[in-house]
């Protein structure tokens, strides 16, 4: 935020950065080999709802765009949750194997909101995996920061954190991961996870 | 481009302050032309009182701005939480983890005062040393979660517009004012009634009383000036945390609500809350309906200008493509 910005107190909401998210179909790659740990075909797009009748159109286009393409490959329609913090999930659901597919899907989300004026409202992606123990992980995209972090949560509200540095360890330079820890905040419950 | 209309920015508001500034930079430069024209025209021994009031008064500004946080934390016996302090505290942490990778900023300290005034405050010199406190009563069943984001995204575009900093910049010269009002009628107690400087007493008198006069009426200017802006930058900061959050309905409810509790509330209460006004999300000390007055001197814009200002957002993010 620039100087003037700051003396005349307006903030700009921040406009999210897109283009790493493609990054995750060859990190998946690297993460599988490392550890185990493969994609559920699951993953989300979490954003801010707009109180009034212009999003909620937005909203119900980019419901309409995911579910006419689930339709042709076999997917699953989309989802929409509304967590206790009153955000909203979009999850999308595919087969395992298509994780280019899931990343199109949550990327035309993202375009659809950015192109109606609303890409400051974009919060974080996020994307499933699973192991062969059934440990869940979920590598979540900042859409402020551009950047990725780990997130493994455990029964009762906890986190794996070593399990969370394996894998950013493991996948290393694959993703741009998110360098302050602080702002690897946990996404309790979240849909698709 | 769609995306840079829905959030333009306020341009009347962007104006007022800008205006309100300007003006405040012009008494204070009349106010330091002033004090070098009479020091100018007077021996240097006066001219010592001046600079006695600028390294006090820069001794306080310093002071406030770096312990902000500690003096106003105290002051409301709040205490800092980390997630782990049980369910209230991972709560509030959840929803500031949320507003900041909205915002893209760094997370405060947040910390929790009881108190049943439903309020909050932030504070602090800077975003990274920035601490969010939000009481009890804020944190009730009565307050939704969407109002306490909307009252939380209130207070991290305070931070955000370095607010604290902004007003102890602007206070500065009007701290030094003050001390000057003190300083010249000590100095002139002295002056006239002590041994005295048998060759220059009664011109040393005479420029104290001038130095007194331009000093009055510069701390009076001042003091009107910094409300005015105080008020535009809640007005600025209402309507960054709406654009913020995308509600700016749970804000005004949360508005609606904060001020009803504050009525209600028993002197009590009312007093030991009032040194951290300036900061809070609505002012404790409840002024009389009366408009020309009590607007003038406030710290927080009106309820009813706030909600105003409120419903200008609502019609910005909702217009059409």
């Amino acid at each position: 935020m620039g100087f003037l910005d700051t003396l005349l107190g307006r903030t700009k909401p921040v406009p999210p950065k897109l283009d790493d998210l493609f990054a995750l179909p060859s990190a998946a790659i690297t993460l599988d080999a490392g550890t185990g740990f493969k994609p559920t075909g699951s993953g989300s797009v979490c954003f801010r709802p707009v109180e009034g009748r212009s999003f909620s159109d937005v909203q119900k286009e980019v419901q309409e765009l995911l579910n006419m393409d689930s339709g042709s490959e076999g997917g699953l329609p989309v989802e929409v949750t509304k967590d206790s913090y009153g955000f909203t999930w979009l999850v999308s659901s595919h087969m395992s194997d298509q994780l280019d597919t899931l990343v199109t899907d949550l990327h035309a989300v993202n375009s659809s909101l950015v192109d109606a004026g609303f890409g400051p409202q974009l919060l974080c992606t996020l994307v499933a995996f699973r192991d062969d123990q059934e440990r869940r992980l979920g590598l979540i995209y900042l859409y402020k920061r551009g950047t990725f972090y780990p997130f493994a949560p455990l029964d009762g509200e906890r986190r794996d954190n070593s399990l969370e540095l394996q894998v950013k360890g493991v996948v290393g330079d694959d993703l741009k991961w998110e360098p302050d820890l602080a702002r690897w905040f946990p996404v309790w419950g979240a849909p698709g996870l | 481009m769609a995306a840079r209309t829905r959030y333009a920015p306020d341009r009347g508001l962007t104006a007022r302050m800008t205006a309100t500034m300007f003006l405040l930079g012009l008494v204070f430069v009349g106010f330091v032309a002033a004090i070098i024209g009479i020091g100018a025209a007077t021996h240097a021994s006066d001219a010592v009182i001046v600079l006695f009031a600028v390294v006090i008064a820069g001794g306080f500004a310093i002071g406030s701005l770096f312990y902000s946080d500690k003096i106003a934390l105290s002051t409301a016996r709040a205490v800092v939480v980390s997630p782990n302090d049980g369910k209230e505290a991972a709560y509030l942490h959840g929803i500031v983890d949320r507003v900041c990778a909205l915002a893209d900023m760094p997370k405060p300290r947040i910390a929790i005062a009881p108190s049943r005034l439903p309020n909050a405050f932030a504070t602090g010199r800077n975003a990274d040393k920035a601490v969010l406190c939000v009481t009890t009563e804020m944190m009730s069943p009565r307050f939704t979660p969407e109002e306490l984001e909307a009252v939380i995204a209130h207070e991290m575009s305070h931070v955000a517009h370095k607010d604290v900093q902004v007003m102890t910049i602007a206070s500065f010269l009007g701290v030094v004012a003050a001390l000057l009002i003190r300083f010249s009628f000590y100095g002139e107690l002295f002056g006239g009634g002590g041994r005295g400087r048998s060759n220059n007493n009664g011109g040393g008198a005479y420029i104290l009383f001038i130095i007194m006069g331009v000093s009055i009426a510069v701390y009076a200017i001042s003091f009107l000036l910094i409300r005015m802006l105080s008020r535009y930058r809640e007005l600025a900061a209402d309507r960054s945390g709406a654009l913020l959050t995308g509600q700016p309905s749970a804000l005004k409810s949360a508005l609606v609500k904060v001020s009803e509790g504050i009525n209600m509330i028993p002197t009590k209460d009312l007093r030991s809350a009032e040194p951290l006004n300036a900061f809070f999300f609505a002012p404790a000390a409840h002024l009389t309906r009366g408009k020309s007055l009590s607007t003038i001197f406030s710290t927080h814009p009106s309820l009813e200008r706030r909600l105003a200002e409120l419903d200008k957002v609502q019609q910005q993010l909702n217009q059409a493509r």
